[in-house]
Parts: C-alpha cells; sequence; structure tokens
C-alpha cells in the first residue's frame, strides 16, 4: 500500500508538490488527475525515490521513502511520463537486462520475461530494435519493464498516453486485471480513463489537492448532476418551458439546441442535484406527449476539473 | 554490488551497438601509428622500445577518451532514461562505478588492439618487457583518470558537447600542468617547491615515470584516487541533480 503524509517539493521558489497526503489501499487504483504541472509527476518521482521531498514522507508497502529507498524501489513497478528506453537494444534484450537488475538469473529470468511479454502482447516485437517500434510498443515496452519483478505496486505515469483507442482499452484492461493483488497509482489527464479504471480518484491543482473521492463522488459535483435531457415532438418551446419551471422538483430549465425541427429539446436541472426521473417520466406520461429522447445524466468530469482547478 | 554487471554488460553493447566505438578505434589505432612514426620519429630512435608509442598518450587521450564519456551520463539524461536507471533498486554508487567501467573497459579493448606494435619492437629488435608492460598498464590507469573526469562532466549537462568541452579543457589542465615549459615559467615567477607542486597533480609527471618502467606505488595512487575521487564527485553532482 501507499500512504503519503504531507509531502511537499520546492524547486528554488516554486512550490511544485504542497502538503500532499493520501493513501492508496490493496486492490485499488487511485487516478492522479490535474492539469500539466500540476504536480503529479513530481508526486510520482519523490514516491519512486527519484528526486527526495523537501519535506514530509511516504510509506510504500511500510517502506519509508527517506529511510528505505532501495527496498521501496523493490515493491515499486514505475512507469515513467515518456515510457523511456533503451533505444539501442532489442525489446527481449531490454527487458532481460532490467530482469539482472532486478537480480533474477538462468530459468527464472527467461520465465518472468516471457510472462509479461505475454502480458503486454509484445511477443511480435521481441526481436525488435526499440529504436524502430511505434509509441503504443514502446510503451508497453516500458510498461512490461514495471511488471517483471510481480510488484505488489505500481506507479503508472500517463500509461495510456499516445496510444490508439485500442490499445487503450487494452492497456486499461490490463491495469485492472492487476489491480486485485496490487495497489495502484496512475496519472492521466485523460477523464474519461477515471471512470473506466479508477476506484478513487485524486484532482490536483497547482500543487495541491483540490479533490478527492470515488468518480461518483466526484460526479456529484457537477452541475449536471441528474439533469434530465428530454426531446419531445411538436411541442411549443415557450410553453413547454413554463410548464416544466412550475415542477416543483425542477431547480430550473435550459432550452438546448435543436437538432431536428419539429423537435424541442429541454434540459431539466433537478433541486439538489436529487434524482427526479421517475417523477418526470410521470409527469411526461400523464401530460401525454411524444417523447424522442429522454437521457439521464451522472453528471461530467470534465466540469468538475474544470471547477476544482480553475478556482482562484 | 547488485546491478553493477548488467548495467556494465548493457553499457558496454551500447558502446557496440553505436558506430562511435568503431570511429573510436579505427581513428585511436591510427593516430597511435600516425604518432609514433610520423612525429615520433620511432624509425631514427634506433630503439626497439615503446617509450614514444607511449609519450604521445596524454595527449591522444585529451581527445579521445572525452568523446568516449560525454555520453556516460548526458545521453541518459537527455532521453531520460536516467529516470528509469536510478528507480531501480540499485546504489547510485554502484551505477557510477558500473558505467565508468564500461567505458573503461571499451578504452581498454581498443588499448589492446595496438598489438601490433609490440609484434614491430619485437621483430626489430630484442626489447625488455617490462616497460612494455607497465607503458600499458599505466597508459590504461590514465585512461580511467581521464574517464572518470568525461563521466563527472557529463553528469553536469544534457548536452554532450557541453561534457566533451569541458572535460577536455580539464584534462588539458591535468596535462600541462606537467609539462616542462610550464614549470620553467612558473619557476621563474615562483619557488620551485610550487612548480613541483603543481607538477605533481599532473597526468603526465606520474605517467612519465610508469612509461619509462619505474613502478612507483605513489604514481599508482595517485591515477587510483583520481578515478575514485572524481568518480565520488560524480555521485555527489547526480544527488544534487535529484535535489533540485
Amino acid at each position: 500500500m501507499i500512504r503519503v503524509n504531507s509531502l511537499s517539493k520546492k524547486f528554488n521558489n516554486l512550490l511544485a508538490v504542497d502538503q500532499v497526503s493520501f493513501e492508496v489501499k490493496q486492490g485499488e487504483i487511485l487516478g492522479f488527475l490535474g492539469p500539466n504541472g500540476a504536480g503529479k509527476t513530481t508526486t510520482m518521482k519523490m514516491l519512486t525515490c527519484f528526486i527526495p521531498p523537501s519535506s514530509g514522507t511516504a510509506e510504500i508497502c511500510g517502506y519509508s521513502i527517506l529511510d528505505d529507498p532501495l527496498q521501496v524501489r523493490n515493491q515499486i513497478g514505475y512507469l515513467p511520463e515518456s515510457a523511456p528506453s533503451y533505444e539501442e537494444m532489442l525489446v527481449g534484450e531490454f527487458l532481460e537486462f532490467v530482469a539482472e537488475i532486478r537480480g533474477y538469473s538462468g530459468m527464472e529470468l527467461k520465465r518472468r520475461v516471457s510472462i509479461v511479454i505475454e502480458k503486454t502482447s509484445l511477443s511480435e516485437v521481441e526481436n525488435q530494435m526499440i529504436d524502430t517500434l511505434s509509441k503504443g510498443f514502446r510503451q508497453r515496452t516500458c510498461l512490461a519493464q514495471a511488471l517483471l519483478h510481480d510488484p505488489p505496486v505500481l506507479i503508472l505515469d500517463e500509461p495510456t498516453d499516445g496510444l490508439d483507442p485500442n490499445q487503450k482499452h487494452e492497456v486499461r484492461s490490463l491495469i485492472k486485471d492487476m489491480s486485485e493483488e496490487r495497489t495502484i497509482l496512475i496519472s492521466t489527464h485523460i477523464l474519461e480513463e477515471v471512470d473506466a479504471v479508477c476506484t478513487s480518484a485524486m484532482i490536483i491543482a497547482n500543487g495541491r489537492v483540490v479533490g478527492y473521492g470515488t468518480p461518483d463522488e466526484l460526479l456529484s459535483q457537477s452541475l449536471y448532476r441528474n439533469s434530465v435531457t428530454v426531446s419531445l415532438k411538436n411541442e411549443d418551446p415557450r410553453k413547454l418551458l413554463d410548464d416544466f419551471n412550475q415542477l416543483d422538483f425542477v431547480y430550473s430549465v435550459e432550452h438546448v439546441q435543436d437538432d431536428r425541427e419539429d423537435l424541442v429539446t429541454m434540459r431539466l436541472y433537478p433541486k439538489n442535484k436529487e434524482s427526479i426521473s421517475r417523477k418526470l417520466e410521470e409527469y411526461l406520461f400523464n401530460k401525454n406527449v411524444q417523447l424522442e429522447q429522454f437521457t439521464v445524466e451522472r453528471g461530467r468530469l470534465d466540469e468538475v476539473f474544470r471547477q476544482l482547478t480553475t478556482e482562484d | 554490488m547488485n546491478g553493477f554487471f548488467p548495467i556494465l554488460k548493457r553499457e558496454l553493447l551500447a558502446y557496440f551497438r553505436s558506430p562511435v566505438a568503431y570511429v573510436f578505434i579505427i581513428i585511436f589505432l591510427v593516430a597511435n601509428a600516425g604518432c609514433t612514426f610520423l612525429l615520433g620519429n620511432f624509425y631514427d630512435s634506433q630503439q626497439a622500445s615503446l617509450e614514444i608509442f607511449f609519450l604521445f598518450h596524454p595527449w591522444l587521450y585529451l581527445f579521445l577518451v572525452p568523446a568516449v564519456g560525454m555520453r556516460l551520463w548526458a545521453e541518459e539524461r537527455r532521453s531520460g532514461t536516467a529516470e528509469l536507471l536510478l528507480t531501480f533498486p540499485v546504489r547510485l554508487t554502484s551505477t557510477v562505478f558500473a558505467k565508468f567501467s564500461a567505458g573503461w573497459l571499451f578504452i581498454g579493448i581498443s588499448l589492446m588492439l595496438t598489438f601490433p606494435m609490440i609484434w614491430t619492437v619485437h621483430f626489430l629488435g630484442s626489447p625488455d618487457s617490462g616497460p612494455i608492460i607497465t607503458g600499458y598498464l599505466g597508459s590504461f590507469l590514465m585512461a580511467g583518470s581521464y574517464l572518470a573526469i568525461a563521466s563527472l562532466t557529463s553528469s553536469m549537462t544534457k548536452n554532450q558537447v557541453i561534457s566533451f568541452i569541458l572535460s577536455v579543457v580539464i584534462c588539458l589542465v591535468l596535462v600541462l600542468s606537467g609539462w616542462g615549459v610550464l614549470s620553467e615559467t612558473l619557476n621563474t615567477v615562483f619557488p620551485v617547491w610550487f612548480s613541483d607542486l603543481v607538477g605533481q597533480f599532473s597526468f603526465t609527471t606520474h605517467f612519465d615515470a610508469i612509461r619509462r618502467g619505474v613502478v612507483d606505488i605513489r604514481d599508482l595512487i595517485y591515477f587510483i584516487s583520481i578515478i575514485v575521487i572524481v568518480l565520488m564527485l560524480n555521485v555527489v553532482v547526480l544527488e544534487s541533480h535529484k535535489a533540485s
């Protein structure tokens, strides 16, 4: 597990990470969100003992990053931001090199290398120079390197950066599959990823934690939480607006751009962001209208993200 | 020492995977032959010894060794692999010495490829093999000192060219401080002990004795301590980079 205790990092006069504290337990995948330069990568670099913190500390599986950096590194599989690897090596050679550094040899080394090659579907490029690989394969080569020693903790800095949608899907399901017996911290600025893979998410801006919770908890902060969008056929927009505004469970109504001439589309925001789909359904049924579309929103992560990261 | 040999192996492989290795070896061999036979007038000396061959090594190394060492850390930092290498469970000291050893071994291999020189002197006469062996040993140790300095300057920058120039300048100072012309100039201004002291820090002073077949333990200690001290500085530089 990862336990971070008011970790800070100062670069000259710039406070890159400011008193960040959080905890990730086994089986959890924490998504680290934030605009570029928010301090995500710096935090990860401190956790992997690449750079020392200015103050505060963290524990990885009980080992302190200050007192026991070598043990900490043994517990961690790390994918750095740009997925670096030695370009003049073959994929297989590179993985064998990392396995040797991790202390494996002989049959055990071969076994581990072949397991990660299979896991990350690298077998077709095993004997290819890393230099000649596409971005997706490079990303996976570096990911494979992080999995060699079957680490209890994975720290992945933008693991799906630069991948195409299919590859993104593959890597996400790989991460999900591994999560059960592991503690995973991933950083990303792709918001859909948080919803797709993470059990909890943390938003940081200017080095400070500004939001923390499960994806659903974060979504509940959205203005669009539980709003309902309805498209009705052959209705007078003005009258409809008035009717909807009279409903006691509706906080406000918005006329949304219609994409067809005979349709009127309205978005209804509920009072206190409560679920109103049931009541609205009943109301529309009694009103006897021609309903074309009825969509309930969970909330919009991008809007929560903007709200939290652009304050002050 | 965990991690030392894998890193050494990878680093050595990296040399031979790039054309730099072959260019280096060819230039090193051609320059050695050129210096010995053309500049040094090897045949005119009428001696079956490698004294002239070794005479030029401080000058050859001045440009060639920084070229071998300049990529050691600069390249890791430029390509981002430093972040990978330095987050493996390996002590930084081991990593620094492993990378240095790979470069040193590479220079050692190039030095061994000058073996036709040994044939030549054996063909021309019956040379004393003592000075030949100590000459090679001294030359190898001196190359290690140059390389340690190149490794240090390489850790200070992401740019290989800057690293190269810095190490050439530092090595030049260490070569020149033992140069006869300089010590004579110093003697006109300062007392003799001063130029002696300056000379004590020079590669040339310590290499000259070994080259002539005189193995003084102090000369060996000089080169070895230069290597160790400079590499420890290298570790400190890398640590402080991480901190800022």
